[in-house]
């Protein structure tokens, strides 16, 4: 899409790329050693687009119910990181973490907990990762289960100040042998964006030096 | 006859990177980059590649997919496979193809040993 020019230089896309692509293996390795499986991802996709954009681009894919583990970040830039996933995968995704050592009553019980700490763990490991290589601390929300459709998941706080165009990176993961499949998320606002491209650029000065 | 070493990331940037670390560590061997692993392949149609660098998470086939092409038809070259994702399972289908591990971030640090080891095994193979 030509639009994305206007936001970000190509390196400058494919250095944000790149940085995902990073967070998101580092996420995966993290929740491969929860539930004990391979977990499988896809190339990262990043999109400036609007929010009703990122929702359409969900609900192409999902058109059932959706749950999510969201945890809003803050720093230099801020957003909020979502680890999404089909309502029918919820209990599937609890039994995974907890290795089937739980009633399903009492995984019933603990299904929202249990949601919260895997996300907690998968998506601190990918801000964390991205926040080391910027060199800039961030710092995050609790972990908040929500469900509903993308328009609920993407709702952020403070916006609409540009049209309400966010900055949409998503990854489609899938836990190797059993039918659990998500996406993880991250939206950003933006004035976020131009504080993290500059980041990019200069995190692009740092490890390749002067490339043009 | 010089080394040539062929880097397969469909990131610009970090082939960039890569392509930095080699010319620390071996300021004298030759550089040639592919975006994915089809344009790898066609590359070693054409030139003499003496060891490679893969990143995994590209689209279109793997980095380890490509790792197992090549060393089908290369038994005895340097492979690496660049990336965060530490998984057990990647981790054993890398050494299955006796395909080196190196981290992503990629750092001189992190590609010293494989690039090192490489140098050896060129030298001591007459290349």
């Amino acid at each position: 899409m030509s639009g994305h020019s206007i936001f970000l230089e190509e390196l400058e896309r494919d250095a944000l790329t790149e940085l995902v692509n990073i967070g998101v293996s580092r996420a995966a390795s993290s929740l491969r050693k929860m539930v004990g499986e391979q977990v499988l991802l896809s190339v990262p996709s990043v999109e400036v687009v609007t929010r009703d954009g990122a929702t359409a681009l969900i609900r192409e894919r999902e058109a059932g119910e959706l749950v999510a583990v969201r945890q809003d970040f803050e720093g230099v830039f801020s957003g909020r990181a979502l680890l999404i996933f089909p309502e029918a995968n919820s209990m599937a995704l609890v039994h995974a973490v907890t290795g089937g050592a739980l009633s399903a009553e009492d995984a019933a019980e603990m299904e929202n907990e249990a949601l919260a700490e895997t996300g907690n763990v998968v998506l601190n490991s990918c801000l964390a990762t991205m926040a080391n290589m910027l060199q800039r601390p961030l710092s995050m929300s609790l972990p908040q289960v929500m469900r509903g459709d993308g328009s609920t998941l993407f709702d952020l706080s403070h916006q609409n100040a540009d049209g309400g165009v966010v900055l949409f990176l998503y990854i489609n993961f899938a836990i190797n042998d059993r039918d659990i499949r998500g996406y993880i998320a991250m939206l950003m606002d933006l004035p976020s964006l131009r504080a993290l491209r500059a980041l990019i650029s200069d995190f692009i000065e740092r490890v390749a030096g002067d490339v043009g | 006859m010089g080394t040539t070493v062929l880097i397969v990331d469909d990131s610009k940037l970090a082939r960039i990177v890569v392509g930095k670390a080699i010319t620390a560590l071996q300021p004298d061997w030759s550089r040639l980059e592919a975006s994915n692993a089809d344009e790898a392949v066609a590359l070693f149609d054409t030139q003499r590649i003496d060891l490679a660098i893969l990143d995994f998470n590209m689209p279109g086939r793997d980095g380890l997919e490509l790792a197992e092409e090549l060393r089908a038809r290369f038994p005895d070259m340097p492979i690496a496979v660049a990336t965060a994702n530490v998984q057990d399972e990647i981790i054993e289908r890398a050494r299955a193809a006796s395909a080196t591990f190196i981290p992503k971030p990629v750092t001189e640090d992190g590609m010293r040993g494989f690039i090192s080891g490489a140098a050896l095994r060129l030298r001591s193979a007459g290349r």
